[in-house]
C-alpha cells in the first residue's frame, strides 16, 4: 500500500485512532461528559478527513479496501448518523444508572466496522467490517445490563449474528471454490454469465441470506421488534440506520460490481422475499400498540420496497436502481433517526416513551415536537414535499420501468397500510388530553443541541423533499461510479 | 407569475395566520381573509383580462390565459408547470369564493386552536389550486397529495364525534387511489418516453402519446380509479359521508363545494385528452357507473336521518351527473357537467353551511329532533329552503342548467342511460323535500331558543343566492369560458372515432 492509499483510508485511520484514545480516556478517568465530548470529536475529525479523503478518489487501499465516491458518500452518511445517535444518547444514558462513558466507545468501533464495510473491496474486508459492527452491537444492545429485555435482546441478536455469519462465510466459501477469488473488482469477469455458475449462485443466496438476517427481510424478521424494543432507543437508531445501511451499501456494491441483475434466479429469489417483506412488515405494523416495534416492523417494510428497487435491476440500465437505492436509503436512514430522536427525547428518566399513551395530546403540549413527528411519520409514509414521497417515487420509477407490476401493487397497499399506522400515532398527539394522568409521566427535558440536530434534520426532509435536484444528480455520478 | 402568486400568497397565508393566533383569536381570520381578498383580486385580474399566451407545444392555441414554467427536476424531465386556461379559470374562481364562504361558516364555529385552523384551511385551498393549474403530471399529483393533509387535519382536530374515523378513512381511500394514478402517470411518462427518447412529465409533451390499446386502457384506468374515488361514484363513495359529516362546517364547505371537483376536472382535463381512444372504449361503463351512483346517491340521502348524511349522499347523486356528462362524450353533455360543477359546488357548498348553522344552534343534526324551526329562525328556513330547490333541479337557477344540459346531450349518445338517469330529478325533490319538511315544519318537537342568521351569514349566503339565479338566467358567459377546453378534449375523442371509420 502506498501513501495515497492510506490518505484514501483516512476516515477509517482517524476512527480507529479516536477509540484507543477514548479508551485510554476513559481508563485514566471516568467523567461522562469528556468521554461523549470525546466521540463527539472522534466522529466530527473522521467526517473532517472525508474531504482529504475525497482528493485522492478513485483509488484503491490494497486489494481489502476501495475509495471512491460511493465509498466516501456513504462514510459520511453513516458518520453523521453516528454523530446524531451519540447527540441523542448524552442525556439518555446521563440520567440512566451505571458506568456510561463505554457506551461511546463502543459506538465509535461499531461506526469502525460500518465505514470498514462500506471501503471493502473484497470479501475479508467486508467480512472483518461486519463483525466488528456486529460485537460491538452486542455490548450497546446489552448495555442496560439491570434490565431483562435488553438482556434478552443482545441474546437473540447474537444468536442470529451467528448464524448469520455461518451463512455469509459459507456463501463465500462456495464463491471462492468457483472462481478463485474474493476480490470484488475479479468477480465480474469471473461470473459473468452468472447462469453458468452454479456453486457461485447458490453462494451468492447464501449471502443474500445472511444479510436477510440482518436487514430482516422476512422470513428472516422474526428477531427485529424484540430487539427494536429491548435495546435501549438510542441503540435501536443505530441499529435501524447504521447497521441496516452498511449492510445494505455493501449489497448494493455486491449486486452492481458482480453484475448480478442479469442472475433470473437471484432476482426471483429477490422479488420472493420483497413480497413477503412488504406484505408482513407492514400486516404486522399495523397490529403494534408499541411505538419501537411498530417502526421496527415498518422498517421491514421499507426495506420490502428498497429489494423492490433491486428486482427491476434485472430488466433496467443499472444506473437508474443504484440512484433509487441510495437515494431511498438516505432517505429512509434520515426518517428513521429522526422518528428515534423524538422517541429518545420522549423518555422520561426511569423508562421509555413507547406506548401509544404516552404520546397522547403531544401537539398541545409540545407544538414543534409534535410537528416534527409528523413530518418525519409523514415522510416515512411518502407523502409529497417531503423527502419520503421522493424515495417512493424512484420505488415506482423503477417499478415501473422494471415492469414490476405485481410488486407495484403490493407497494400501493403497503402504502395503504403504512398510512394507517403511521397516521394512528399522528392521531394520537391531535386528541386533546383528557385529565392530567400523564402530567407526571412525561416530562421533555431536551436540551438544547438535541434541539438544534432534531430541527436540522426536519428542515433536510422538507428540503430533500422540495429541492431534490442537488442530491439526485449527486447520487447519479455515485452511481456511475460504482460498476 | 399571476399563478405562482396565487398559490403562494395562501401558502404564505396560512404561515402568517397560525403565527398570528399569538395577538389574539381574531387576527388569524383578518390575516385569512385579507390573504384571500388578495387572491380574489388576482382572479379578478386573470377574469378581465383578455390576454392570451402560447404554449410553446401547441403554438396555434390561443385558449390558455397565463403560464409559467419554471425548471424543478431535470433529471426525468419535471418542472413547475402551471397555466390557466377557462375551465382552470371557472373553478379557480369557484376555489377562491368557496374560501370566503369557509371562512365566513368557520368565523364564530372555531373557538379552538384558531391559528392552526386557519393555516389548515388555507394550505387546502392552495393544494386546491395547484389541482387546478397544475400542467406537469408530478406536480399535479404532489398538489393532489397535498390538499389531503390539512384536510385531514381540519376533519381530525376540529369535527365531530367520529372524526378520526372519518379522517383516516378519507386520507386512505385519497392516498391508496392517488398512488394507482402515479403508477399510470410513470407509465405513462415511460411511454412516452419510448418514443421521443427523453423524460417528461409535462402535460403538453404528453398529450399525443400513442401507445398500444391494452396498455392506454390500463392507464386511463388509473387515473379514472383516482378521479371516481375523489368525485366520488359509486362503489368508491364510502368515504364521503363519513367525512361530509364528521368535518367542521368549512371543511364540509371546502369537501363538498371543491375537493369533489377536483375529481371531475381530472377526468375532464387528463382523463378524456390523454387517452380517447381508451375513454371512446370504456364510456359506456363509465356511464353506468355514474347513472347506478344518481340513482344509489338519491335513494340512501332519502334513507337518512342525519342532516348532514343527507347532504352528502345527495352530493353523490349529483356527482353521477357529471360521470355521465363527461362520458357522454358529446358537446352538450360536457357543458352540462362543467355546469353541474360549478352550481353544485354553491349550492351544496350552501346547504353545508344552513346545516352547519343548525348544528351549531341546537347542538344535533338529528332531523328526528328538529321540526318546526321556521317560527324560530325563517330567515335561515327560507334560505335552506331556495338552496333545496336549487339542488333538486328547479328551471332557472344553475343546478337546472347543468342537469338538463347532461341529459339532452347523453340522450343523443345512450337512450337507456339517459332515462335511467332522468328519475334521478324525481327522487331529488322527494329527498330535498323531505329535508326541508322535516327540519323546518311540522311540530316543534323540542324547544329551542336559537337565533337567526345574522349579518355576517346573510350576506355570504346572499351572495351565492345571487350567482346561483345568474347562473342559471343566463349561463353563457360559463360556457363560453368552458368552451375552449371541452372542444379539445371531444375534438380529439372525434378524431379518433374519425379514425376508426
Amino acid at each position: 500500500m502506498n501513501g495515497v492509499g492510506l490518505i484514501g483510508i483516512l476516515p477509517i485511520i482517524v476512527l480507529a485512532a479516536a477509540s484507543v484514545v477514548l479508551m485510554l480516556m476513559i481508563a485514566v478517568k471516568r467523567d461522562y461528559q469528556l468521554a461523549w465530548r470525546g466521540a463527539l470529536a472522534g466522529v466530527v475529525a473522521a467526517l473532517l478527513s472525508i474531504p482529504i479523503a475525497a482528493s485522492v478518489a478513485p483509488t484503491t487501499a490494497t486489494d481489502l479496501m476501495i475509495v471512491d465516491g460511493f465509498a466516501l458518500f456513504f462514510s459520511a452518511l453513516l458518520l453523521v448518523t453516528g454523530a446524531y445517535v451519540l447527540i441523542f444518547s448524552y442525556r439518555y444514558f446521563q440520567v440512566r444508572e451505571g458506568e456510561n462513558e463505554e457506551f461511546f466507545l463502543l459506538i465509535l468501533i461499531a461506526l469502525l466496522g460500518a465505514v470498514t464495510m462500506v471501503y471493502s473491496n473484497h470479501f475479508a474486508s467486508f467480512f472483518v467490517g461486519l463483525e466488528t459492527l456486529s460485537v460491538a452491537l452486542f455490548a450497546l444492545i446489552a448495555y442496560p445490563v439491570k434490565q431483562r429485555r435488553s438482556l434478552e435482546a443482545a441474546f437473540k441478536y447474537l444468536v442470529l449474528s451467528g448464524v448469520s455469519s455461518a451463512f455469509l462465510l459459507f456463501g463465500m466459501a462456495l464463491i471462492y471454490a468457483e472462481t478463485g477469488t474474493m476480490a470484488f473488482a475479479e468477480m465480474s469477469l469471473v461470473l459473468s454469465p452468472a447462469g453458468e455458475h452454479p456453486y457461485s449462485l447458490v453462494g451468492i443466496i447464501m449471502i443474500l441470506i445472511a444479510l436477510g438476517f440482518k436487514l430482516s427481510l422476512v422470513p428472516f424478521h422474526m428477531w427485529t421488534p424484540d430487539i427494536y424494543q429491548g435495546a435501549p432507543a438510542p441503540v435501536t437508531a443505530f441499529v435501524a440506520t447504521v447497521s441496516k445501511g452498511a449492510i445494505l451499501a455493501v449489497w448494493l456494491r455486491m449486486f452492481i460490481a458482480f453484475g448480478l441483475n442479469t442472475s433470473e434466479a437471484l432476482v426471483t429469489v429477490m422479488s420472493l422475499l420483497a413480497y413477503f417483506t412488504i406484505i408482513v412488515g407492514n400486516i404486522l405494523a399495523l397490529l403494534q400498540n408499541n411505538i419501537k416495534r411498530m417502526l421496527a416492523y415498518s422498517s421491514i417494510a421499507h426495506l420490502g420496497y428498497i429489494l423492490v428497487i433491486f428486482c427491476a435491476g434485472f430488466s433496467t440500465d443499472g444506473e437508474l436502481v443504484s440512484e433509487a437505492v441510495m437515494l431511498y436509503l438516505v432517505v429512509y436512514i434520515l426518517t428513521t433517526l429522526g422518528s428515534f430522536g423524538i422517541v429518545t427525547a420522549l423518555s422520561p428518566d426511569n423508562r421509555e416513551a413507547e406506548t401509544l399513551d404516552d404520546y397522547t395530546g403531544l401537539f398541545w403540549r409540545h407544538p414543534l415536537l409534535a410537528a416534527q413527528f409528523t413530518i418525519m411519520l409523514l415522510a416515512l409514509a411518502g407523502i409529497p414535499l417531503t423527502a419520503g414521497f421522493i424515495a417512493k417515487f424512484y420505488v415506482f420509477m423503477a417499478g415501473v420501468q422494471g415492469d414490476l407490476w405485481l410488486l407495484l401493487w403490493m407497494v400501493v397497499i403497503g402504502s395503504g397500510f403504512g398510512l394507517f399506522y403511521y397516521l394512528r400515532i399522528v392521531k394520537v398527539m391531535i386528541k386533546p388530553r383528557t385529565g392530567n394522568r400523564f402530567d407526571s409521566n412525561i416530562k421533555v427535558s431536551i436540551t438544547r443541541i438535541e434541539w438544534i440536530a432534531q430541527t436540522l434534520l426536519t428542515v433536510i426532509i422538507i428540503y430533500l423533499g422540495v429541492v431534490p435536484g442537488g442530491l439526485i444528480e449527486m447520487l447519479g455520478d455515485i452511481g456511475r461510479g460504482i460498476g | 407569475m399571476i399563478l405562482l402568486m396565487l398559490i403562494m400568497v395562501l401558502i404564505i397565508g396560512g404561515f402568517l395566520s397560525w403565527y398570528a393566533e399569538q395577538w389574539g383569536p381574531m387576527w388569524p381570520r383578518k390575516v385569512a381573509l385579507a390573504a384571500l381578498s388578495f387572491d380574489a383580486l388576482l382572479v379578478m385580474v386573470l377574469l378581465f383580462s383578455s390576454d392570451s399566451v402560447t404554449i410553446p407545444q401547441i403554438p396555434e392555441s390561443t385558449d390558455w390565459i397565463a403560464h409559467i414554467q419554471i425548471t424543478w427536476l431535470p433529471r426525468f424531465g419535471i418542472s413547475m408547470n402551471l397555466a390557466l386556461d377557462g375551465l382552470s379559470l371557472l373553478l379557480v374562481t369557484l376555489t377562491v369564493f368557496l374560501g370566503f364562504v369557509a371562512l365566513s361558516s368557520a368565523w364564530t364555529e372555531i373557538t379552538e386552536r384558531v391559528g392552526f385552523f386557519h393555516f389548515n384551511l388555507l394550505w387546502t385551498l392552495a393544494g386546491v389550486l395547484g389541482v387546478f393549474l397544475a400542467m406537469d403530471l408530478f406536480l399535479f399529483f404532489v398538489f393532489w397529495e397535498i390538499m389531503i393533509v390539512p384536510m385531514y387535519l381540519l376533519i381530525s382536530i376540529w369535527g365531530h364525534e367520529d372524526r378520526h374515523y372519518a379522517a383516516i378513512k378519507f386520507f386512505i381511500f385519497t392516498q391508496v387511489s392517488g398512488l394507482l394514478m402515479l403508477l399510470a402517470i410513470i407509465a405513462l411518462v415511460f411511454a412516452a418516453r419510448a418514443e421521443s427518447g427523453v423524460f417528461s412529465f409535462n402535460y403538453f409533451d404528453l398529450l399525443n402519446t400513442n401507445f398500444g390499446a391494452d396498455t392506454g386502457y390500463w392507464l386511463m384506468l388509473g387515473f379514472f380509479i383516482a378521479f371516481v374515488v375523489k368525485l366520488p361514484a359509486v362503489p368508491f363513495h364510502t368515504w364521503l359521508p363519513d367525512a361530509h359529516t364528521q368535518a367542521p362546517t368549512a371543511g364540509s364547505v371546502i369537501l363538498a363545494g371543491i375537493l369533489l371537483k377536483t375529481g371531475a376536472y381530472g377526468l375532464m382535463r387528463f382523463v378524456v385528452p390523454l387517452f380517447p381512444d381508451a375513454v371512446y372504449e370504456f364510456a359506456p361503463i363509465a356511464m353506468t357507473i355514474g347513472v347506478i351512483s344518481i340513482i344509489y346517491g338519491a335513494k340512501l340521502a332519502f334513507a337518512q336521518s342525519d342532516i348532514k348524511r343527507l347532504i352528502a349522499y345527495s352530493s353523490i347523486s349529483h356527482m353521477g351527473f357529471i360521470l355521465v356528462g363527461v362520458f357522454a362524450l358529446n358537446g352538450i353533455a360536457y357543458q352540462g357537467a362543467v355546469m353541474t360543477m360549478m352550481a353544485h359546488g354553491i349550492s351544496s357548498a350552501a346547504l353545508f353551511m344552513i346545516a352547519g348553522s343548525i348544528q351549531q344552534r341546537i347542538h344535533t343534526r338529528d332531523m328526528e329532533r328538529m321540526g318546526g324551526l321556521w317560527q324560530d329562525v325563517p330567515k335561515l328556513s327560507a334560505l335552506a329552503l331556495f338552496f333545496s330547490i336549487s339542488a333538486l333541479g328547479m328551471p332557472g337557477l344553475g343546478n337546472f342548467v347543468g342537469e338538463f344540459l347532461v341529459l339532452i346531450g347523453s340522450f343523443q349518445q345512450n337512450f337507456l342511460i339517459t332515462t335511467i338517469a332522468a328519475l334521478g330529478l324525481i327522487l331529488a325533490p322527494i329527498y330535498s323535500l323531505i329535508l326541508v319538511q322535516k327540519v323546518f315544519h311540522g311540530v316543534r318537537s323540542e324547544q329551542h331558543a336559537i337565533s337567526d342568521f345574522g349579518c355576517r351569514e346573510i350576506l355570504t349566503m346572499m351572495a351565492m343566492v345571487v350567482i346561483l339565479v345568474c347562473m342559471g338566467l343566463y349561463p353563457q358567459p360559463l360556457m363560453d369560458l368552458a368552451r375552449p377546453a371541452v372542444d379539445d378534449g371531444l375534438f380529439r375523442v372525434i378524431t379518433f372515432t374519425g379514425e376508426q371509420q
